[in-house]
């Protein structure tokens, strides 16, 4: 019975707020808004933003990202793909990659930075044998006009979700049968991935690399961070709008928004044009009977690639650490003149606060989603039903651009007087990390052998017991995996917690990415390990618990 | 008819025959199938009448495809909502195609011995022991005894994954007859298990049946599994040709 809201809470916790939230962003955007006096529809908001001198090209770099992002990353992960299906580097490739995904973006992007920047561990290490090299060069890598550095952050976490997406697709296309029917037949790894694995798997993956596609085009917290600054990428553009104190600036910050979503609307349906395109290119490729493409050099470029990927992610990472325990670290030296505790010690006595909070809002939010999840699965279980196509409305919150809807649903929330508090903000949260607990938990959920739950019923119990005793427990393991993922989603939010707390509710990762704008690294290089580490303490926990609980139970021991 | 079951007494379920007792010959005692049948996108794929002693065990045969599992799903009330179903089924003259599942009171044994990985041996088989058993020990008892008799001494607390595929077939069996049903549906139990087991589990699976006076109805495509069983073989034809 109380399954049966499952499906409409799902819904309505999807959908209700980004409707709501584009309502209140369209509205302002052709000038209505009682409350800043704008009572009539106009024009003038965007005859504002398309006067702006930059505008054209924040919406270029923006597209530009966009692309390149999913461009490289779909291309490495179909080479990877290719090059290691089948073998034994695949298990050690996935096991590489799967931590990459709890890491949040802006941890990695300030990582990153660390690592590439003309001050970074790179020229540090150049600087050992390029003599001169005294001070930082000159460069604009960071920051760089062309967006490219923003590009390469987000290609680092867009590799391993597409191809642990592209993993879990493969037993659905039956992948590696083809694959290897296809070199049976003379055919060398990549063309034979590339003919006939890939037609098949791609349109599992079409909504995911819309995802990537949609979120590259119009993130704000890495483009904050790595992105170009004059003129900055649309959303972030959009971003600074919207935070003007000079109110007036509200309309057109809603054009803006508008803008955005309009522009990466554009982008898909450009991507789907260019599917057809390739469609019929690769359709004839396919059948020409050529057995080679570009072998060697994938061969040779795969390894490097996930060696590359892993390594620049380590090293992130690792730059993150030391930055955050040095004392003074000066150019050009390879590790810090002196250590000290007392960044740590500091920032920790006066952010705790920030911390605990950031951790109740995650469990928090996590908890209402798995338990949403289940509702919907258990209904699903129950009637005995095949997966409802509405199901695929979890991939609306990850094609709409966030600042889109969120500029609005805030303004919304301060009519509403619901700003600033945890409610509207766990709510917002629970928009984006919903979907990714429902796409974690649906997949082993609907896998798990529905004989066990047709034995409880027969055994006696009734529907509930055989949920609680027997179902739950048997999937304990996916369910602490499923809101692990949700809590590091909530952790990592940024936009959703900057608007919608109005300034006034800080997190982890708020606060991290206001120090992009400082300049101490050791400061940055603490928060950031913060933002990193508390998705990780709910992996582990995860993984932990279970076995804990499970230790003498063998059976569950091997999912 | 052979000794009474070594379980200890129950009180006997409200409405409900005492669990155990044989009642052959009288019309209502046994598993009913009345005019069954089961259509799949309005055809027909499935027609059958049939009629179960306590005691017997009726054999189904046929090819995949020819519905023994969706008759199987229709008896004990799982079948999948895209079949629809006519006819009336009854047991001990009350009838059950009305029921939930859970209230059918008919165990099924499956290929896989399913037992719960995160329960012990002894958490598995009290898992079907009624409410009406009350308190720890005497649960614990009822648990024990069966696996005494069963040749399992000492296994309660035993993780599951431990034991022989012998072990968990027998442990499975019990399992189902602790929850003491009215009738037993037997989708093809013995297909997984090896040649050698396979005879000694299955004389063990029919002997506690008779034992106890249960219908039982046997879908298997093993004719060796038929004749042992002894009792009605009913052949379904190939999907499509009612």
């Amino acid at each position: 019975m109380i399954f049966r809201l499952g499906p409409p809470l799902l819904l309505a916790v999807l959908l209700f707020p980004i409707l709501a939230g584009l309502t209140a962003t369209v509205l302002p955007a052709f000038g209505y808004w009682p409350a800043l006096g704008g009572t009539t529809f106009t024009l003038d908001p965007w005859r504002a933003l398309l006067a702006l001198p930059s505008l054209p090209r924040s919406i270029g770099v923006s597209v530009f990202v966009g692309f390149i992002t999913t461009l490289v990353s779909l291309g490495a992960v179909m080479l990877l793909m290719a090059a290691f299906m089948g073998t034994r580097v695949f298990g050690l490739i996935r096991r590489l990659l799967s931590p990459l995904l709890s890491v949040p973006y802006v941890a990695v992007a300030f990582g990153l930075a660390f690592v590439i920047a003309p001050s970074g561990l790179i020229f540090r290490l150049l600087s050992a044998w390029a003599p001169g090299l005294e001070r930082p060069p000159d460069l604009l890598i960071i920051n760089d006009p062309f967006g490219l550095s923003l590009a390469g952050g987000l290609v680092l976490k867009e590799i391993p979700f597409l191809f642990l997406v592209a993993l879990a697709a493969l037993p659905e296309v039956d992948a590696v049968r083809a694959f290897g029917s296809a070199r049976t037949l003379g055919y060398r790894r990549v063309a034979a991935f590339a003919k006939v694995v890939m037609p098949r798997l791609y349109p599992q993956l079409r909504l995911p690399v819309l995802a990537v596609l949609a979120y590259s085009l119009s993130v704000v917290d890495a483009a904050l961070v790595l992105g170009p600054n004059t003129p900055p990428t649309l959303a972030v553009a959009v971003l600074r709008l919207a935070e003007d104190p000079d109110l007036e600036l509200h309309f057109e910050a809603s054009a803006a928004a508008i803008l955005q979503l309009a522009v990466v609307l554009w982008a898909i349906g450009v991507w789907l044009v260019l599917e057809r395109l390739a469609d019929l290119i690769w359709g004839r490729w396919i059948v020409g009977g050529g057995r080679f493409f570009f072998e060697a050099a994938a061969r040779v470029v795969a390894p490097l690639l996930a060696v590359a990927i892993a390594a620049l992610v380590a090293l992130a990472l690792i730059s993150l650490m030391v930055w955050s325990v040095a004392a003074t670290w000066r150019f050009p030296a390879i590790s810090p003149q002196a250590f000290t505790l007392d960044t740590w010690r500091h920032e920790l006595s006066v952010a705790w606060p920030i911390i605990l909070r950031t951790l109740l809002l995650g469990a928090a939010v996590a908890a209402f989603a798995v338990i949403i999840t289940i509702l919907c699965l258990e209904n699903e279980t129950r009637r005995g039903v095949p997966p409802a196509s509405v199901f695929n409305v979890i991939y609306i919150p990850l094609l709409v651009p966030q600042i889109a809807f969120l500029a609005g649903a805030a303004s919304l929330l301060i009519a509403l007087d619901l700003d600033g508090n945890s409610f509207g903000i766990g709510l917002v949260h629970l928009v984006f990390v919903l979907p990714y607990v429902f796409m974690s938990l649906s997949a082993p959920w609907r896998a798990h052998d529905p004989r066990f739950r047709v034995t409880a019923l027969l055994l006696g119990a009734s529907p509930w017991r055989a949920l609680w005793a027997v179902r739950l427990p048997m999937l304990t393991r996916a369910i602490l995996i499923a809101g692990a993922l949700g809590f590091a989603i909530s952790v990592s939010q940024y936009l959703a917690t900057l608007l919608v707390g109005a300034g006034r509710f800080e997190t982890v990762t708020t606060e991290a990415v206001s120090l992009a704008a400082g300049a101490d690294r050791r400061v940055i290089g603490v928060f950031a390990l913060l933002q990193a580490m508390l998705p990780f303490l709910g992996f582990a926990m995860a993984l932990i618990l279970p076995a804990l609980l499970f230790r003498h139970r063998r059976g569950l021991r091997e999912t | 008819m052979t000794a009474t079951p070594t379980f200890p007494d129950l009180k006997p379920m409200p409405g409900l025959p005492m669990p155990g007792l044989p009642m052959p010959g009288l019309p209502m005692s046994g598993l009913v199938l009345d005019g069954l049948t089961l259509s799949l996108a309005g055809r027909a794929i499935l027609r059958l009448s049939l009629r179960v002693e306590p005691g017997e065990i009726v054999s189904v045969m046929g090819p995949s495809g020819s519905g023994k599992s969706s008759m199987l799903a229709a008896i004990c009330g799982t079948l999948d909502p895209a079949f629809q179903m006519a006819g009336e089924i009854r047991l001990d003259g009350r009838r059950i195609d009305v029921e939930p599942p859970e209230l059918r009171r008919t165990g099924i044994l499956f290929q896989d011995d399913l037992l719960f990985p995160h329960l012990s041996v002894g958490g598995n088989l009290a898992f079907g022991l009624a409410a009406t058993v009350r308190g720890r020990k005497a649960r614990r008892s009822c648990v024990e005894e069966a696996l005494s008799a069963a040749d399992l001494e000492g296994f309660a607390d035993r993780d599951p994954a431990t034991l022989s595929g012998g072990q968990r077939a027998r442990v499975s069996l019990l399992r189902v007859l602790l929850s003491h049903p009215r009738a037993v549906l037997l989708d093809e139990p013995f297909s997984k298990l090896d040649m050698a087991l396979r005879s000694r589990f299955r004389a063990f699976v029919f002997h506690e049946l008779r034992s106890r006076a249960l219908p039982a109805l046997l879908a298997t495509h093993d004719h060796e599994d038929a004749k042992a069983a002894g009792g009605k073989v009913i052949e379904l034809e190939s999907p499509g040709a009612i």
